[in-house]
């Protein structure tokens, strides 16, 4: 019989820690600080929509891109944040998550043998997108010395004639690093340069403290390179209700389409009557939402400082990304270790990356009750740690 | 008063109105201010009665005892020159009542008793409540269940579904 698989799949490397994954998920009574979604419910105002558009038997496909209705919202959404403004009609997608649009998108940008620069620690997904997509991913490790920023060095160091996409992640998952318009700046000045596009996932915008989320469409001259992609997965706490979007220009959003509608056709038609509600009337409640994470985002980097765990102020999403360099092992070891004798979950930095070893992702999408637990666990097991050295 | 002191009260208030027993310190970590001045703001806030006490929301149906909540719907005349305030003033000071409260619409005061026997809240209303003068007519009503109470959802939620790790 013929090997029914493509090579090019099965070249795709598994996620390195996914037995980590399995292990802890497998581990009923373990507490977590591991999971990168909101503990928020989704907004009710939402959730009645959604089942408001049930009882109407809303069921049926919505047009390839979206309901017309979502992408007015979108866009005006977009206009009123980031400042950009994009055609609801020929500028817009609605996506399966942002996921979906990370995927399509590289598959419309990229011809065999372009590269695709990187930045990592970051999302899991970029990189099997870019092989599938037959790019060439180049991966740019971020420095704690930077807070985990792109730099335009870095960006010098990593570019060739090859070069097409840049792939920017932030507020970035696992490091919680945001850039300000400052920093993006002379980021955008080398793109243009460089005639390069940008893949801007920005599914934690609303997720900021602090400082507003600046999108790097938003500077001069980028609006025409880039895919802005968000969803309502994060700031809206829809997780599970798998919606998200892209804007761009027409002469890639047309194609984003085309091969949307083959493979999906629309996006839920449910969810998407229910985030219109979302971007109309859930301001408040994203809002508040935003200032719990931050009251516990303080508390988080508190409980650090007082444990000596060293880690940079991160001021986007909800994970922090401290170092447990100081214990000689891996994050993997660490993490293991961890959920074994105290039972806790976080996530191994080095999921997202080689650059990623050493340091470990705590999310604090939890209660402050869950996180003093879950803490006073991590302090008794550091503790050990440097007792025994 | 200030905008940035505006704001760090309106942040302690928001906190505290859902979590009162939280610890000073904590709460001045977590909205990124000095412990000194959470406690600053907090007793000026007593001071101006802004903040009026620290309660406990209980669910006395769970404890067993056998208490009933009443709402009372209170028709009045309301008197020359004083309006609602003096007869609200001869029903708030029984210990028994809970809260009064000046309605618009169809009767003018709503009286709350909690925790009370049902003999206790027939008794109030036939004997202190009803013989007031400027009351007109009362409807009591029970409560059969609080579904929710003070912003907070009574009965238990499920547990959470999500899974443990998640990229």
């Amino acid at each position: 019989m013929r090997n029914p698989l493509s090579k090019k799949i099965i070249d795709i490397q598994p996620s390195g820690i996914r037995k980590f994954f399995d292990v802890a998920n497998e581990m009923k009574d373990a507490i977590s600080l591991g999971v990168g979604e909101p503990d928020f419910d989704t907004p009710w105002r939402i959730r009645e929509e959604g089942i408001f558009s049930l009882e109407k038997g809303r069921t049926f496909y919505t047009s390839n891109a979206g309901l017309q209705e979502l992408r007015n919202e979108i866009c005006r959404y977009l206009e009123r944040k980031i400042g950009v403004s994009y055609d609801p009609k020929k500028e817009t997608l609605v996506t399966v998550g942002g996921s979906e649009a990370i995927d399509i998108g590289l598959r419309c940008m990229l011809d065999p043998g372009d590269e695709v620069l990187l930045p990592q620690p970051s999302y899991v997904s970029y990189l099997p997108c870019t092989v599938m997509a037959d790019g060439v991913p180049v991966i740019i490790p971020l420095k704690r010395e930077n807070e985990f920023k792109l730099t335009v060095q870095e960006l010098e160091e990593h570019t060739t004639p090859k070069t097409k996409v840049l792939i920017m992640p932030f507020p970035n998952n696992p490091t919680g690093s945001i850039m300000t318009k400052k920093d993006l700046e002379p980021v955008a000045e080398f793109v243009r340069e460089h005639d390069l596009y940008v893949i801007s996932d920005e599914i934690y915008s609303e997720l900021t403290y602090g400082t507003e989320h600046v999108s790097i469409a938003s500077l001069p001259g980028m609006r025409e390179r880039t895919i802005v992609i968000n969803g309502f997965s994060k700031g809206f706490a829809m997780t599970g209700w798998r919606l998200g979007y892209c804007c761009g220009p027409e002469k890639i959003i047309e194609q984003m389409i085309k091969l949307h509608q083959f493979a999906i056709m629309c996006a839920p038609t449910t969810s998407q009557y229910a985030a219109v509600e979302g971007l109309r009337n859930c301001e408040e409640e994203v809002q508040e939402m935003r200032e719990s994470y931050n009251q516990r985002r303080r508390f988080l980097m508190n409980e650090f400082r007082r444990m000596g765990l060293e880690c940079f102020e991160p001021f986007g999403a909800f994970y922090v990304f401290p170092s447990i360099r100081e214990f000689g092992m891996t994050s993997e070891e660490f993490a293991t270790k961890l959920l074994q004798e105290e039972k806790v979950a976080v996530v191994p930095g080095s999921a997202f990356g080689d650059c990623g070893e050493g340091y470990l992702r705590i999310s604090y999408a939890y209660s402050i009750e869950e996180l003093k637990e879950a803490l006073g666990r991590v302090d008794h097991f550091i503790q050990r740690l440097r007792e025994s050295k | 008063m200030n905008e940035k002191k505006e704001a760090l009260r309106l942040e302690i208030l928001k906190y505290i109105e859902k979590h009162s027993r939280v610890e000073l310190g904590e709460l001045a970590v977590m909205l990124g201010v000095e412990e000194t001045d959470v406690a600053n703001e907090m007793a000026e806030m007593e001071k101006e009665k802004i903040i009026c006490g620290y309660h406990t929301l209980i669910d006395w149906d769970k404890t067993g005892l056998e208490t009933v909540t009443a709402l009372i719907e209170v028709r009045v005349t309301p008197q020359r020159n004083r309006g609602f305030d003096r007869i609200a003033e001869r029903i708030y000071n029984y210990p028994e009542v809970y809260a009064v409260y000046l309605i618009s619409g169809s009767y003018d005061l709503l009286v709350t008793l909690e925790g009370r026997t049902l003999k206790e809240v027939s008794r109030f209303v036939s004997e202190k409540l009803s013989p007031i003068d400027e009351v007109l007519s009362t409807a009591t009503h029970f409560i059969l269940k609080k579904y929710k109470d003070h912003g907070t959802i009574m009965v238990p939620k499920t547990e959470s579904e999500r899974m443990l790790v998640i990229p």
